[in-house]
Formats: structure tokens, C-alpha cells, sequence
């Protein structure tokens, strides 16, 4: 007997190190998982960040500008006129003076080309909101054109990385720079404008303006139908086959491809209702179906989490069944609804393949003003600026998603501070 | 000396009386104390367990039974909020000594547990399961005849000989506690730690397994824990009375049964309290 | 009259209903002696008053709303000339829109003059269909609220109906869930009859040469091999399980990890921080595997002389793998934490290392979960819309090399759709094809994956 044991035992000892060799592997594998997740995590962030940061600044060029009533082709006394002032010769006569030197007309084109094509709207609106600059010599910043901008900020850079400036507009731009003349502003545009072809002038609020307003419908519907479907299948419904099917269904639908969802926005809400295309009442609809079996499920287990105790003194009470839903189910499930709401409004303001199917991806540079006005969404609008080759809109795609994530994240700490006040109450 | 009217279950028992200590240990407990956190769950025990017999653990519930056969094979370890001070001696070392490798202490210190437990494998995958981490049999035949005596010694081997490949998990509850003490002794342990081996049990299969008790005493130092005195007093040489987490009592069965030292040891064989 | 207006109208009926039903109870109440001897409360006889008000309304407006439309377009197709008659749906439907465009006073100048008469017929029925509208519902509105009057009495328990009325709304509620799948289901499998009209279903199984664009040309609209959707499936499929065949692994050791091995503020940082990783929307993992990823990769592979294109699978698909590590590991982890410890303890027991009992005993015993949460986890890849469309290619090649630039299924329903289409062209007919196999693989995988589970949790119930 303690002969065998003691060659066992001999065996057994012979053997630990090969398995603890294993169990060292195979703990070195899950941190490497961990590792190679969070390092994504990090990767991703710091790119988006590193590219986005620079889309939140914008490039100004210093001009001194001549805005006499009768160049600009407006009458200071009535302020309807202002629209159709000739802004842009202004700006052009005022870059031009800068560089008195230059004369031939193609030099002259080139040189103005060194300013935004949209310079002119910002000097307009500028004029609007202090009329007392007409007929002054002003000292303005305008906006310098994405080129120039992209030039700019990679200007401090030790590897200024290519540019596509011209010979003779970089000599300008350098000129401009030494002279103090170009500076960085916070790009308040980015936040204040919609869309455009122009980088430098493009923004997110069109985009945000049509998610808030495609969430809300999405809310709308969404959020009653699932809080009484949830009611009716956990409170009302009789256990039976219609139940079970519609139990195995909102799970599957759950998990059904969101690009599908598109396709039946498409068929139903398009082509056979008629209703209006582009429109965040047609996305919010879209994606109200979508998270319904997401809110209906967390609807569901906060209801679950009720404790029977409540429903049985209401009950004791001589309330009726609807009664104790109403006054006592409803309100104590009410925080969990919430936060099954915000998760599923989070995930929908995220989603982006179905709106693409319901015409949501036009290029739109009208703020959207109510749910039937043509609109695009903040991810739309990533992918839309996903595709444009130029470098600003890199960078703009990568502060939108900035703006998306910040958004994301806000909604997603709200659900979980939700989620840690109800628990704390049960 | 036996002031029974004056303990009550929250009496807080001193030190150990009887006969804790042997000649002939094969683990050797001394001033341990167990903690989950702050919660002292084992006070200061002391207790040999003597070679090749069968000690009982009992007292009511929550005095520390399983928390103290646990302790034996450091099966505790799992618990994170566990720590254990003093020292058990096994084999001359301490097995809480830093040195000290689990995986073959738990080799040679077996443990069933209240509920059976088969893995979701085959019957004879189970049984083979430990010799084969151990790579104590590598050839098929060696394996085939762990796992032929193994069940044997569990009184399984007749039952099963013909589903040897069929899952674990179909036999009944008795059978499952048997195959895991097969599966137990198939990596020829020096003791089997047992907790309430026979609590999830029908009477039939209880007597079965306390005659497996019965025979592998000759083989194998055997603790179990039990919530019932009647089991203490049929399988077991020595029996140990936990209370609050202090050992109150340690003496043979039948004395304990009889005649006990202790005024609480009474108190709780008499029914007053448990 | 606006719909706005109409609503308006609506509530503002409710409002008399509600007061109608409170004050007809009222009084009664009085003549029989106190409003407390009536069976139920004044404001629940208004509340009911308001339903019976509403329900009929709402509905006959939001029925009014969808017929409208099929209707006005058939109307539209029979006043055109005869020649409109003889088009096909798609070409009509483009006429329709050209008709509804130039009544909405957006389409250009240059209009035909049958366009035109057509428009302005269309602007006719549209007002006088809200008129009807209109009056259908105050006729509606009126004779609700003067059945009411008279049939509010102290005999009708007022709270018993508005129960009911509330079960019934909830009931429909629930419905809408399977109203949900059954529009799906309908709308893809109609579209795509009519595809399969044109194209034989055994060309699009099996057929090899994927090329919807060409087939827009008279000569080859729905020739044969235009439709091969086999380069689609196969181009999905390959991306899928290079996403899988990281996201499972890195997934499963993650959640092993996690539950098993590290600490409980390990857990409670990194648990959280991969969850941002499934919450991240997957516009974003598209712009980042085809901004940042696909050059790296490219240029990496490019140094070890590999040509690696920048559509490629591989590079799809590893960013697809990183976006569902933490949906195989949230999945996993719930799996995992279901094998009961005593299983562990058996392991443990028997002197196995930790990670003996977890390869040898938990992951054996949690197999059918974990079987599970990986289908669940491939009918995501499957679906997987946006990183595909951003990072993988247009161009339908037939291959299972990583390395070269394949399409999916997605991508071309996408890339048909988006822009302008012509309803029932093969073309735009073959999205929803295609549409028809994505829902029901998926389904078929997610409809096995939650038996699996569900049996699975059963057990260790
Ligand atoms: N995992 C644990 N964590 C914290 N406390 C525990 C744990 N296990 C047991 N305890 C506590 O230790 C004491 C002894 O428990 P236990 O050893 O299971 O008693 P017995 O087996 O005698 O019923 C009890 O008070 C119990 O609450
Ligand atoms: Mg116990």
C-alpha cells in the first residue's frame, strides 16, 4: 500500500510541472485576450481622437476689408438687402491688396482660392449682426479654405506631411503666416452648420437635429408599446400558444439583422404607405421596430423583478388587477423600463444600415425643421463624410464620431447610474 | 460537572474535552482558525485524525463542519474571502505551509460532497478523470482497470459494467454519490474527506453507502461530516462535536453517544437544540 | 381640412366626451341619490366617454390614412395615357412620383402636359379624399358623443369597460411584435416572387457571376448568370468566420478569464470597458477599418511582400471579430457563471489544476451555451452591415482567399438600394432577394441559438 502510493505519488509530482506549464498558458491566453480587446478599445479611441481634435479648429486669415455700402451693392438702411450684397468680391479686392504684387489673372484666381469659398456668408452674417461695419475699413478673420487648412495644421508638425498647395500660394500662405496673419479659432461652425461640400464649413447640426428628431418618434412609439406589451405578456397574458409564439418572436426579432428593418421600411412604409422619404418620421418609425423587442425584454424583467409582496397588499387592498398594474407595477418597474429604453435609444442612434435603405443618406443642407422634413442622421453623416477624399473630412468624420460617442456614452452612464439607484431601493 | 440546564445553543464552549489527540495521526490539526472576512468561522481546533478510522463531524448547522473539512484539503482556496491560520500537518508538512503544492494534496486527501456531483461525461470518463490528469495510468488497460476497481470498491461495478459509456448524470442520486466516490478513490487517496454524503439520499441508498464506509475503513482514513447522530454512530470509531465553530468534544462514537464529557455534546444528542 | 387640424378636432371631441361622460354621471348620480352610489367614479365614466370617443376616430383616420395612398396611385396610372398602362410597376411607380412631385409644386418646368393634368386631378382627390376624411370623422365624432349621452347610467360600471378597453390596447401592443415579422416576412417574400418571375431561383442559388449592373441593359435584363449570388454567400461566409474565428477564442478566454481567474477590481474595470467596445455603433468600426486598419494592414503586408488588398476579407473581417468579442464574451460569461460551482469543486477536489477543471469539466458542461452565444454571434457577423460596406469590396469575386477583395450579401443590398431605384427592375428586386436569405439564415440561426440556451439553462436550473 504505501509502496504503490509513494510511486504514485512520485508519478504525480513527476507530471506538475508540465500542468502547471499548461495552467500558466492558459492564463497567459485570457490576459492576452484581454489585452488584444482593450488594446482595440485604446487603438480605436486614440485614432478617432487624433484625427478628429483638429476638425474642432478652424484656420483664420487676418484681412482688412473694404465694406462700402456701394461695392458690397447694399443699402446700410435697409437690412432686407444684405442678402444680396456681393460679399465675395469684397473678400477677394481685400486678399488681393495684401499681395498688391500680383498681377496676372490666373495668379489672382489661385491667390483667391487661399480664402473659403464660404467666406462670403460668414462676412454677410457678420454684417447682419453689426450692421455699423458698412462703410468702414474693417479688420475681419475669415475662414481659410480647407487646403490652406489642412497646410496649417500639420504646419508646426516636424514631418510637414504633403500638401497640395501651389508653388506660389504656399509662398502666400508662409507670407500670411509670418506677418500673424493666420491663427486657429474654435470651429464653432461644426456645431452651428450642416452639411456642405466644402470641409471647412460643413457641420454636424443638421445631422443632429435630424437623430434628436428620428429618437423622438423612435421614443414615441416605442416606448408605450413596449411597456404595455411587456405588461400584457407578464401580467395579463394567459399561458398559451399565441404566448409562447409571441415570446420566441420578440426574441428572435431581437436579434434579427438591422438592414432587414431597412428593407421593410422600404417595401411597407415607402412604397406602400406613400410616406414622405428621407424623413426622421420615417427613420424614427423604422427604428422604433427595431428596439421595440429590446425595451419590451428589459420592460419585461423589471417588471419581473417586482417583488409579489406589493402586488399582493394591493390586491388586499380590493384593487383590481389593472388597478395594481397602473398604481404599483408600473411606477416600481419604472426606473428598469427607463434604462431599457435609454439602451434601446442609445443602440438606435447608433444604427445606421436601415435609414440608409429609407433615403436618409441625401446630401441635405437645410437644418430639418419637424419629423417630415427631408433629414440625415449623425451616423449617416459619418458615413456620407466616410466616403469624401478630402483630408477635412477626415477629419470632420472623426470629430462626428467624437460627437456620436460622446452622446453614446452620456446616455449609456445615465442608464447605468438608473440602473445603480434601482438597485439600491430592492 | 454536567450542568446541562445551563447551556444554551449560544453557550460559548471553552476549550476541547476527551480524546482529541492520537498516537498513530495521519493529519494533525492544530490551533486553526478559519475566517471569511472578518467572520471567524473555525475557534482554535486542535484534532488528530487517527490512521484508517472513520471520524465523525457533528453540530448543528452553521458550527463550521463543512468550513473545517474543507480546510483539510485546502478545498477553502476557492473561497477568496477564506484564510486560515495555525497548522494541519499531513505526512509531516504542513500543508499551509507556502511550499505546499494543492494539486497533489488534493491527490492523496479525496473529497465527496453533499450533493452528488458527476460530471457531465461518461460513467467511465468520470472514474477516469483523476488518474488520467494525474497520468497515473497512460495505457487503456491500466485505465480500464482503475476504473473496473474503482467501481468495484464503490459497489457500483455490477450496476453499470454494461452502460460504462452512457453519461454519468443518468444514474440515480445513490448511484451518482457512489460513482464519485469511485471517482474519488480511483486516484487512491490516503483519506476521503466526506460532507453529508447521504443528505440528498433515500434511505436505501444511505445504508448503501454507509456500508461502502464500512469497508473502505480498512483501506482509507475516512472524515465525514453528518447532520444525522444515528449515521455518526453506525459508521464512524470516533465522533467530533462542533459548536459555533469551536470543537467541544471529541471522543469514541459510542461514548459520545452514551455517556457524553460535555454538557453541550448532551444537549444536542439529547434534541435540545439543532 | 389638415390633418393637423383634424387631430386638433380630435382632441378636442376627447375633451367633450370626457366632460360629457363626468357630467352626465354626475347628475344622474344625484337623481338616484349621490354620485356615491353610482358604481364607479365620474372621472372614470369620462375617461371611458374619452376611449369611445377616440378608439373609432384614431382608427378610421389611420385606415383612412393607408388606403389612401394605393388607391391614389391606381387612380393616377388610369387617368395617364394608355401607353402608361403597358409599363412595367417600376416605370410606373416613377411616373407616380413624377405626378406627386409636380402637385407638391417641386418638380421642374419642363413637365408633360399629361404629367401635369395628371397632377392636378391628383391634387383634386387628395383635397377632396380629406374632406371626406373630414367629415366621415365628425359625423363619427357627433354620433359617438350622442350615443354617449344617453347610454352613460348609473348601471354601466364604468371602470370594468376602461379595464378591458386597456387589455385590449396592451394585447395589440404585443402584437405588434409579430405584426413586426409577419411585414418582414411578407414584404421581402413578395419582392422577391416577383424577382424569382424573372430570374430563376436555381440561377441565383447556384449561379456563379454576380453583375446586377449589367443586367439593366435591355438585352440582358434577367439573362442568366447576371444573378449568381454564390460569390455573395461565399464572400460572406469567409468573412464571418475570420470574425469568428477571432471573436470566439478571444471572446471565450476573455469571459474565462474574467469569471474564473481575475480579480474582482479587475473584473469590475475591464468587464465595463470591453462593453464600450460592443456599444461602439458600427459606422465607426467601418471608418476605422477603412481609414486606419486597411492601410496598416496593407502597407505590413506589402513589407513582408504580400499583396493585400485593401478590400480584402481579412481586413473586414478582423474588424468584424474585434466588434463581437465582447458580444461572445458577455454571452459566454453568463454561460460559464450558470455551471454550478459544485461541479468545480468536484473537479478541484480531485486534485485538477484550474485550468484542467475549466477546459476538462466547465466548458464541456457549458458547451450548448457556449454553442449557442457562437451561432448567435455568426448570425450577428452575417447581418453585419456597415464595417462590410465600408471596408470590403464592391466587385463580386468568387474566392476564398483572405488576401483578395470580396462582396457580401449585405454590401449588395446596400449598393442596390441606396440612391434612386426603380421599384420592380431585377435589379433593385434582387436586393430584397437577397434580403429574403439573409432573414431566414439568421433566423434559422438565431432560432436554434435560443433553444440551445434555453435547454442549456433548464438544466442547470
Ligand atoms: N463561502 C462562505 N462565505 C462566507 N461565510 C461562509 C461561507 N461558507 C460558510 N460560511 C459561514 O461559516 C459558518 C460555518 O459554515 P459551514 O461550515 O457551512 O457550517 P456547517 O457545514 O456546519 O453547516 C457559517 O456561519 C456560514 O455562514
Ligand atoms: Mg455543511
Amino acid at each position: 500500500m504505501t509502496n504503490t502510493n509513494l510511486t504514485q505519488r512520485q508519478i504525480i509530482e513527476a507530471g506538475l510541472k508540465k500542468r502547471y506549464r499548461k495552467e500558466r498558458a492558459f492564463k497567459a491566453a485570457g490576459v492576452i485576450s484581454i489585452i488584444f480587446g482593450l488594446s482595440w478599445l485604446v487603438l480605436l479611441f486614440g485614432d478617432i481622437i487624433g484625427k478628429g481634435m483638429p476638425a474642432f479648429k478652424s484656420t483664420m486669415i487676418q484681412l482688412s476689408v473694404n465694406l462700402d455700402a456701394d461695392d458690397l451693392g447694399i443699402d446700410p438702411e435697409d437690412a432686407t438687402t444684405f442678402n444680396k450684397g456681393n460679399y465675395d468680391r469684397v473678400i477677394r479686392n481685400a486678399i488681393r491688396s495684401e499681395f498688391a504684387e500680383v498681377k496676372s489673372r490666373g495668379d489672382r484666381r489661385s491667390l483667391g482660392r487661399i480664402v473659403s469659398s464660404n467666406a462670403g456668408y460668414d462676412l454677410r452674417d457678420l454684417i447682419k449682426e453689426n450692421p455699423t461695419l458698412i462703410n468702414t475699413q474693417a479688420s475681419v478673420w475669415v475662414k481659410a479654405d480647407s487646403v490652406v487648412d489642412d497646410y496649417f495644421k500639420n504646419y508646426y508638425s516636424p514631418q510637414k506631411p504633403g500638401h497640395i498647395l501651389t508653388d506660389k500660394q504656399l509662398i502666400w500662405v508662409n507670407d500670411l503666416i509670418d506677418r500673424d496673419k493666420v491663427t486657429f479659432q474654435f470651429n464653432k461652425g461644426f456645431f452651428t452648420s450642416s452639411d456642405s461640400r466644402d470641409p471647412e464649413s460643413a457641420g454636424v447640426a443638421g445631422a443632429l437635429k435630424g437623430s434628436v428628431l428620428a429618437l423622438i418618434v423612435c421614443l414615441v412609439l416605442a416606448f408605450p408599446i413596449a411597456i404595455a406589451a411587456a405588461v400584457y405578456l407578464e401580467e395579463f397574458a394567459p399561458k398559451n400558444r399565441l404566448t409562447d409564439i409571441i415570446e420566441v418572436n420578440i426574441n428572435n426579432l431581437a436579434a434579427v439583422p438591422s438592414i432587414i428593418f431597412g428593407l421593410l421600411g422600404l417595401a411597407i412604409f415607402l412604397n406602400l404607405f406613400g410616406m414622405p422619404r428621407s424623413a426622421p418620421l420615417l427613420g424614427g418609425m423604422v427604428l422604433a421596430l427595431m428596439t421595440l423587442p429590446t425595451i419590451i425584454i428589459s420592460a419585461r424583467a423589471a417588471i419581473k423583478a417586482v417583488p409579489p409582496s406589493i402586488r399582493e397588499a394591493a390586491y388586499g387592498l380590493g384593487a383590481s388587477k389593472m388597478q395594481v398594474v397602473l398604481h404599483h407595477v408600473i411606477p416600481l418597474a419604472m426606473p428598469g423600463m427607463l434604462t431599457g429604453a435609454i439602451i434601446g435609444i442609445a443602440q438606435a442612434l447608433g444604427e445606421t444600415a436601415p435609414l440608409l435603405m429609407i433615403g436618409m443618406v441625401a446630401f441635405i443642407v437645410d437644418i430639418p425643421q419637424g419629423i417630415t422634413d427631408p433629414a440625415t442622421v449623425l451616423p449617416v453623416q459619418i458615413y456620407l463624410w466616410s466616403d469624401s477624399p478630402e483630408r477635412g473630412f477626415v477629419a470632420n468624420t472623426s470629430a462626428a464620431i467624437m460627437v456620436l460617442l460622446g452622446v453614446l456614452i452620456t446616455m449609456n452612464l445615465s442608464a447605468v447610474l438608473l440602473r445603480k439607484r434601482l438597485e439600491k431601493r430592492w | 460537572m454536567k450542568l446541562v440546564d445551563n447551556v444554551t445553543e449560544h453557550t460559548i464552549p471553552k476549550d476541547t474535552v476527551g480524546t482529541p489527540f492520537s498516537d498513530n495521526a495521519e493529519i494533525s490539526v492544530r490551533n486553526v482558525d478559519v475566517f471569511y472576512g472578518e467572520k471567524q468561522a473555525i475557534h482554535n481546533v486542535s484534532l488528530d485524525i487517527g490512521k484508517n478510522e472513520v471520524i465523525a463531524m457533528i453540530g448543528p448547522s452553521g458550527c463550521g463542519k463543512s468550513t473545517f473539512l474543507r480546510v483539510l484539503n485546502r478545498m477553502n482556496d476557492t473561497i477568496d474571502i477564506c484564510r486560515v491560520t495555525g497548522e494541519i500537518i499531513h505526512d509531516g508538512e504542513n500543508i499551509y505551509a507556502p511550499k505546499t503544492d494543492v494539486v497533489p494534496l488534493r491527490a492523496r486527501v479525496g473529497m465527496v460532497f453533499q450533493k452528488p456531483n458527476p460530471f457531465p461525461k461518461s460513467i467511465y470518463d468520470n472514474v477516469a478523470y483523476g488518474p488520467k490528469l494525474h497520468g497515473i495510468a497512460s495505457r487503456r488497460t491500466d485505465l480500464d482497470e482503475i476504473v473496473e476497481t474503482s467501481l468495484t470498491k464503490a459497489g457500483l461495478w455490477n450496476e453499470v459494467k454494461d452502460r460504462l459509456h452512457t453519461p454519468g448524470t443518468g444514474l440515480s442520486g445513490g448511484q451518482q454519490q457512489r460513482l464519485c466516490i469511485a471517482r474519488t478513490i480511483a486516484v487512491n487517496p490516503e483519506v476521503i474527506l466526506m460532507d453529508e454524503p447521504c443528505s440528498a439520499l433515500d434511505p436505501i441508498a444511505t445504508a448503501k453507502i454507509e456500508e461502502l464506509i464500512a469497508e473502505l475503513s480498512t483501506n482509507y482514513t475516512i472524515a465525514i461530516v453528518t447532520h444525522s447522530m444515528q449515521q455518526a454512530a453506525r459508521v464512524s470509531n470516533r465522533t467530533a462535536y462542533f459548536h459555533l465553530g469551536h470543537l467541544v468534544e471529541v471522543n469514541p462514537t459510542e461514548q459520545v453517544f452514551t455517556n457524553p464529557d460535555h454538557a453541550l455534546t448532551e444537549a444536542y444528542i439529547t434534541g435540545r437544540f439543532g | 381640412m389638415q390633418l393637423s387640424s383634424l387631430f386638433t378636432l380630435l382632441v378636442i371631441a376627447a375633451a367633450v366626451a370626457y366632460f360629457v361622460g363626468y357630467s352626465r354621471s354626475t347628475s344622474k348620480g344625484l337623481d338616484i341619490g349621490g354620485v356615491h352610489k353610482l358604481s364607479s367614479l365620474p372621472s372614470q365614466y369620462g375617461t371611458l366617454a374619452l376611449m369611445w370617443c377616440l378608439l373609432p376616430g384614431v382608427s378610421l383616420i389611420l385606415t383612412w390614412l393607408l388606403v389612401e395612398n394605393s388607391l391614389l396611385n391606381a387612380m393616377i396610372i388610369k387617368v395617364l395615357p394608355a401607353s402608361a398602362q403597358a409599363l412595367s410597376e417600376g416605370e410606373q411607380s416613377l411616373l407616380i412620383s413624377q405626378v406627386k412631385s409636380t402637385a407638391a409644386g417641386v418638380a421642374g418646368l419642363n413637365v408633360a402636359a399629361e404629367i401635369k393634368q395628371a397632377a392636378d386631378l391628383y391634387s383634386g382627390w387628395v383635397t377632396r379624399s380629406r374632406m371626406y376624411l373630414s367629415g366621415l370623422s365628425i359625423a363619427v365624432i357627433i354620433l359617438t358623443i350622442a350615443l354617449l349621452y344617453k347610454k352613460i347610467a348609473d348601471t354601466t360600471r364604468a371602470r370594468n369597460k376602461i379595464e378591458r378597453v386597456l387589455e385590449g390596447l396592451f394585447m395589440m401592443s404585443s402584437l405588434i411584435a409579430i405584426l413586426t415579422t409577419l411585414g418582414i416576412v411578407l414584404s421581402v417574400i413578395y419582392e422577391s416572387w416577383i424577382f424569382f418571375s424573372h430570374v430563376s431561383p436555381i440561377d441565383f442559388m447556384f449561379g456563379t457571376h454576380w453583375s446586377p449592373q449589367m443586367a439593366m441593359r435591355e438585352d440582358q435584363a434577367g439573362s442568366s448568370g447576371a444573378f449568381g449570388a454564390v460569390p455573395l454567400f461565399v464572400g460572406t461566409l469567409l468573412i464571418s468566420f475570420i470574425a469568428l474565428s477571432i471573436a470566439v477564442p478571444a471572446g471565450l478566454m476573455t469571459a474565462i478569464y474574467l469569471s474564473e481567474y481575475a480579480h474582482a477590481k479587475v473584473r469590475n474595470i475591464v468587464k465595463p470597458a470591453l462593453e464600450i467596445l460592443a456599444g461602439i455603433p458600427t459606422v465607426v468600426y467601418g471608418f476605422f477599418a477603412a481609414v486606419t486598419v486597411a492601410p496598416f494592414m496593407r502597407d505590413s503586408a506589402a513589407a513582408l511582400d504580400i499583396a493585400l488588398s485593401p478590400e480584402s476579407a481579412l481586413i473586414a473581417g478582423v474588424v468584424m471579430g474585434v466588434m463581437i468579442i465582447p458580444f461572445v464574451s458577455s454571452l459566454s460569461d453568463d454561460v460559464i457563471n450558470a455551471v454550478p460551482q459544485s461541479l468545480r469543486d468536484g473537479s478541484l477536489g480531485l486534485g485538477a489544476t484550474h485550468s484542467e477543471t475549466i477546459r476538462q469539466v466547465v466548458i464541456p458542461a457549458a458547451l450548448p451555451g457556449i454553442v449557442g452565444s457562437i451561432l448567435l454571434a455568426g448570425s450577428r457577423a452575417i447581418g453585419e452591415t456597415m464595417i462590410v460596406v465600408m471596408a470590403a469590396g464592391l466587385a463580386a469575386n468568387l474566392t476564398v482567399n483572405p488576401l483578395e477583395a470580396v462582396t457580401t450579401v449585405t454590401v449588395q443590398i446596400v449598393t442596390i438600394l441606396v440612391g434612386d431605384q426603380e421599384f420592380d427592375s431585377p435589379k433593385t428586386l434582387a436586393a430584397f432577394a437577397l434580403g429574403l436569405m439573409l432573414f431566414f439564415t439568421t433566423l434559422m440561426l438565431n432560432f436554434i441559438a435560443l433553444h440551445v440556451t434555453k435547454k442549456y439553462q433548464e438544466r442547470y436550473d
